[in-house]
Order: C-alpha cells, then structure tokens, then sequence
C-alpha cells in the first residue's frame, strides 16, 4: 500500500495514505463523540427540523370552509352533500344560488372549496348519464387542498349507497364524475414535494456547518501548529475530516427518510439505493464546500457567517421554497450553480416520480463537479505553513 | 551522511517587512543537546519552526537530518520531533487517543501497542483515559515530550519546553533529555533558564533574530572577554550607585548577598577595583569567572545598542 522506500537515509518507511487517513478519521470520531453539544445538534437538527418544517406546511387542515352550489334538491344530492360533510374536510358554510356568488367567496378566500351540483343531476345519474359535480378548489396552497381533494375520491361511492336503488346501482362506480377545477395553482403541487426538499435543506445546513469548523478551530486551539509538523499530507487532513461526517450524514438521510415515510407517507417511487448513492454524493459535496470556507476563514465564527451567507440563496433559489419554473433568468443562473438545486431535482425524481439515473445525469454530474472543484479550491487554499 | 544534524546558512525571516530572523547560520552535531538562548521575541520560536519546515525562510540555505529545508520538509517532518511553544496535543482526547494518533501519523507498527509502551514510560499507567485538557503543566509537557519521543525521531526540537514547570519535573525532563542524547538523538532545546543552558553540550544566543555567540559553555564564557570580579561587605546598594559610574565597569549583578562587577576592558577594571579597594577598605574584593548569566545580559545590552544603531541606520 505504501510506496517502495526510496530514501535510503531515512530508517522509517512512508506509513502510506491509507494509515494516516484512518488516523485523522479516528481522531474526528473520538473529538465528535465527545463533543456532546454538537453530537446531539446532529441528531436533533433533522427532528426539530422535520418537525417543525415537516408540520408546519404539512398540516392537513380539515372543517375547509367550503360553499354548495345545489342546483338539483333530490335525496341523492343531500346524500351527496351528506358524503362530503363526513368526510371531515369541508365544513359547508355556504348554501349559494349563483355561479357568480360562489366564485365571489373563492376569489375573496372566504370559502376554499366550491361544489356544484348540476340540475337534474338525480335524474341524469338514474339515466346512467354521468352529469358531473364541480369542485372548484383553491389550490395556491396546494397543501392546504391536497389532503381534501384526495379524499372527495371516496366519496362517490359512499354518497350512492345508501340512495340509489335500482338497475343504475350496479354502476355506482361511475354513476357520476368529478370535475375538479384547481385554481390558482394548477400543479397542485402538495407537500410530497416538501419532504424531499428538507432531506436537501437539513443536509446542507448540517453538513456544511460542521466542516466549517473543521480547520479554524484546530488554529484557535493551536494544535494546528502540532498537526503540521507532523508527517500528513492536506489531502489526508481534508478526507480525515470529511468522511466522519459523511457518516453523520447517513444517519440523517435515515432519521430523515424513515420520518417521510412513517410521518408524511411520502413514497419512494425509484431505487432505495440510488437515492442513498446520491444524497452521500450531496452529503460529500456540502461537506467540501463547508471544508473550503473552513480554509479562507480566519476564525470560527467567520466560518460560520460564510455558512449562513451560502446556505440563503440555497434555501430561496433552489426551488425549495419558491417553484424554480416561476424565477426570474437571473435567479435560476444562480439556483444552477447551487448543489441543493440539482439536490432537489435528483431526490423529487427518485422520490416522486421513480427516476433513474439516465434521466438525472445532468444533476449527478453537476453535484461531482462542484464537490471536486470545492475539494480543489480547498487544497490550494489550505495553509501547510504557519506564514 | 555526516555527522551533522543541522547546518543552516544565512536563514532570514521577516513578518511584514519586520526581520524576525537575520543572517542566522548554525551548525549542530549529530547526539548533541544545543541549547537555544535568548530574549522573549529574539526569533527563537521562528528559527525553529523554519528547521521543521512551518515556516518558509525568506532567504538562506540549509539541512536538517541532511535534507534540505527548503525542498525536503516532508522527509524531515518524518524524522523530527517537535515540542510545541503552546500545549497542542488534542485536550480533548485522553492520552491514550492522544499517543495513539501520533504513532498512526507516523506509521509506527503497532500503534496501540506504542501507546501503551509509552504510557508506561511515562509514569501514566493509570491515567490513560484521562483527557490531556485535565492534566496539569507539569504532566502536559511530559506527554507532549512523551508524544514527541514515541515515533523515534532522530532530531528533537523542543521549544522552550520548561516554562513554568516546577524544579523537580525541570530535573526530571533533563534526565530524560541526556538519556535520548546518549542514545544517538540530536536535541534542540530553546529556553530561558540558566541553569538548562549550562546543561547543554552547545548553546547559541540569539538577540534580534541575529546569532551573537554559539560553542560550548566554556567557550561562550571565554569569548564573552568578559572579566568578573565579587565584592561582598556593607552597604551594597551605595556601591552598586558607585560602581555604574565607574570607569571599565560595564555591568553590575547583585547575587545573594554579593555583587557581580564585569567589563570587557580587564584591565580598565582592575585599575578602577584597585582605586576603589585603597580608599574604600569595608568591601571584600575577589577575581571570579563570569558566570554564563553575567555574559548574556552583557550580550543583550551589547545587542540593544547595536540594534538601535542598525534601526537608525535602516531608517536613514
């Protein structure tokens, strides 16, 4: 493993890469483990965070204040109404007359929802016409609609049951339709999207913190003057630190994706493992960048203001708070060059919509280079001398 | 190879355009203890760290274990043991994370097994897990030596390793100095104490970042041209008043319940101690060596008034 001794004055072979790399990362494991404050902000941060962020947009409000547009008065529309009601989502507030009454209450956000029953919609459904049911939803808080609109998919059969007797029953399925019209936000984005974006959001700000530190605080100890006369090359002291964390970051990625599963029923449509390969590739590329300003800043808490002042636009031009599609050109050239922005792409495809790696290459290749070129940056800058 | 450990030629070193270090040229066998004296800021602590390699020299040439200083620290640094100023071992790793991650830097074979050889060594049996921020100075610097010493170096360079250890770890640490320099180990030791000087087989003076002496104790002593003389009696104080207006008396040290008289004209002072001993007969005269103290505060009034005038000069 080590090179062949070339040196004949020198009794003591070159102990080689591998020995002192498992040194460095030994020592990292022993000072993280006894630094109690910082262990527990590593496992606390992704909870508190989860859960705060997680719940807060997460919620799935029920009692949505909703206006019935009943154009027919049958006792299949009041078992309907009856259906939706139970539902636990809307609480109907308002019985309207008028198309143009009940879009007054939407635009106005007095109701979110509005539902219209056609006329003779009883007789139409008997007839096996299948009249549809407006919903009009207001949808510019996707979260706030999703969970109700997934549920008004049950209702059908419930709201049939008990009122429909006779040859048109045995179709109850499609006796009639939903049209839901989504306003405002016709994606209807929902919180599916929220859980991925976190996994990025925590591992940004963690990982990057935590190597920011790395250097600066073995100078203001002074046990960087130690360490450098000592026979370990940068490299050795860049991967020593980075790779601890990289375990810290699996452990996040664990507590992280078992919490959108369990908590927020977030599939994981694509590979398991695909995922876990590219957010240790994120993980890696925070950890060097948060090396690198660990080497240009004089002191810890320079390290630190470096860390908020890159963790901003990676938090609003990465698509995490506001839909990337909707910035201006000027915002998405940032968000491009922002690992978190092909973080989000990456695990939103693998999460949602089952990608593969072929679909994401320009993501996975945009994260390599900047972990590299941070790396790189890194070694130019680290300081081998006390000069 | 030769028998030389270190050989530096014209080393110079400045910090923003403040020479540090100036012309300064060294030579230290192989297994000797050469003793590193001089003023607070005099370059002491710089020098050192340009031998291992964390500093880089502005200009001058030099060998360290016969490799090249400018070219070859990596190979040096493999060889060299060095004893920070500051305690920067890990304090809060336990001794024995501490030994332990030394011998892995190095690739010493076994390295817990090292740790463990060299806890013993040191008396810490016991006390292993121990955080190194917990310990005490006096058993700081010895884990610092203790760490140092544990990956074989062939060059010890110990920055002024003593500070404000008690007399018996001083004596302690000394022993264990001369055990490593019989045994084939070259060391470079800077520090304050007189008494660790006169320990030492070599010492140089620096002052102002420039070498002003360098041999054997002896030699330094004699060199110094120095000539001493002890006066004991009555009344010192008014003497000491006397005596620093009195022509050929360059330096007056009160040692106990005597006076230490010096100057480098001998015979200048002999004619004014002879003046004084015919009209003053309550004092007690005797002709004494200086001591290694009366020549380096000498050398560092010398060096002042040098200094002020290369200040003056580099000014104009």
């Amino acid at each position: 493993m080590s090179a062949p001794d070339t040196f004949q004055a020198a009794p003591r072979r070159d102990p080689g890469f591998w020995r002192r790399l498992w040194a460095m990362v030994l020592k990292e494991i022993i000072q993280m483990r006894r630094d109690r404050m910082t262990f527990a902000m590593m496992l606390a941060i992704p909870v508190l965070q989860l859960v705060l962020f997680g719940y807060a947009i997460n919620t799935d409000p029920k009692d949505l204040p909703t206006a019935v547009l009943a154009r027919d008065q049958g006792p299949l529309t009041r078992s309907l109404v009856a259906a939706v009601r139970n539902t636990g989502y809307f609480d109907i507030e308002y019985q309207v007359r008028s198309p143009a009454e009940m879009d007054a209450l939407i635009s106005s956000g007095k109701v979110l929802f509005g539902i219209e029953i056609p006329a003779d919609f009883e007789r139409n459904v008997r007839r096996g016409e299948q009249p549809f049911v407006l919903v009009i939803a207001d949808a510019s808080d996707p979260t706030a609609t999703g969970g109700a609109i997934s549920a008004l998919q049950g209702i059908i059969p419930q709201a049939l049951t008990r009122e429909l007797r006779g040859p048109s029953a045995m179709n109850d399925q499609s006796a009639f339709r939903l049209r839901i019209h989504r306003r405002y936000n016709p994606e209807g984005e929902t919180q599916l999207n929220i859980v991925p974006g976190l996994l990025g959001v925590i591992l940004t700000m963690t990982m990057m913190l935590f190597t920011a530190l790395a250097v600066t605080r073995e100078i203001e100890r002074g046990t960087m003057e130690n360490l450098l006369s000592m026979p370990i090359k940068p490299v050795e002291i860049m991967l020593g630190k980075i790779l601890p964390f990289v375990a810290v970051g699996f452990i996040q990625m664990a507590i992280i994706l078992l919490a959108a599963r369990f908590l927020f029923g977030v599939p994981i449509e694509g590979s398991l493992m695909l995922l876990v390969a590219l957010t240790t590739l994120f993980a890696g590329a925070n950890l060097a960048v948060g090396y690198t300003f660990s080497t240009i800043a004089r002191n810890q808490l320079q390290a630190v203001q470096m860390t908020f002042m890159f963790f901003l636009p990676n938090i609003l031009l990465s698509g995490f708070m506001f839909p990337f599609a909707g910035m201006p050109g000027w915002a998405q050239a940032i968000g491009e060059v922002l690992p978190l922005t092909h973080f989000l792409r990456i695990a939103r495809g693998i999460m949602l919509k089952g990608n593969g790696v072929t679909d994401m290459e320009i993501d996975v290749i945009a994260l390599v280079v900047f972990m590299l070129a941070a790396m790189g940056l890194a070694l130019i800058r680290f300081r081998t001398t006390l000069d | 190879m030769t028998d030389i450990a270190i050989e530096v030629e014209r080393l110079t070193k400045s910090f923003d355009q403040r020479v540090v270090v100036r012309d300064l040229t060294l030579k230290v066998p192989k297994g000797a203890i050469f003793g590193f004296l001089g003023p607070n800021g005099s370059g002491k602590t710089t020098t050192i760290r340009m031998l291992c390699g964390l500093l880089t020299p502005d200009s001058g040439t030099g060998t360290c274990l016969g490799y090249d200083i400018l070219t070859e620290s990596e190979l040096i640094k493999r060889q060299v043991g060095y004893m920070t100023q500051r305690f920067s071992l890990y304090e809060d790793l336990s001794i024995r994370e501490n030994l332990e991650f030394v011998s892995r830097i190095y690739g010493v074979p076994n390295p817990v097994q090292a740790a463990r050889a060299a806890i013993e060594r040191l008396g810490l049996e016991g006390r292993s897990e121990q955080l190194a921020g917990e310990l005490s100075g006096g058993w700081k610097q010895r884990l610092a030596l203790g760490a140092c010493i544990l990956p074989q170096p062939r060059l010890l360079l110990l920055d002024e390793p003593t500070a404000g250890v008690d007399p018996k770890a001083r004596r302690d640490f000394w022993d264990e100095i001369h055990h490593l320099a019989a045994e084939g180990i070259t060391v470079l030791v800077s520090t304050h104490y007189m008494d660790e000087a006169e320990r030492c087989h070599e010492i140089g003076y620096i002052a102002y970042g420039r070498l002003l002496v360098h041999g054997t104790v002896e030699d330094v002593i004699k060199e110094s041209g120095l000539s001493t003389w002890n006066v004991s009696g009555a009344n010192l104080a008014a003497l000491t008043e006397k005596l620093n207006t009195t022509a050929g008396v360059d330096m007056v040290a009160p040692f106990g319940t005597s006076l230490h008289v010096s100057g480098r004209n001998g015979k200048q002072l002999e004619k004014s101690i002879f003046a004084l001993k015919r009209s003053d007969k309550s004092h007690h005269w005797t002709r004494s060596e200086p001591s290694l103290e009366d020549v380096f505060i000498h050398l560092m009034s010398e060096a002042d008034d040098n200094f002020a005038v290369e200040n003056r000069d580099e000014r104009a």
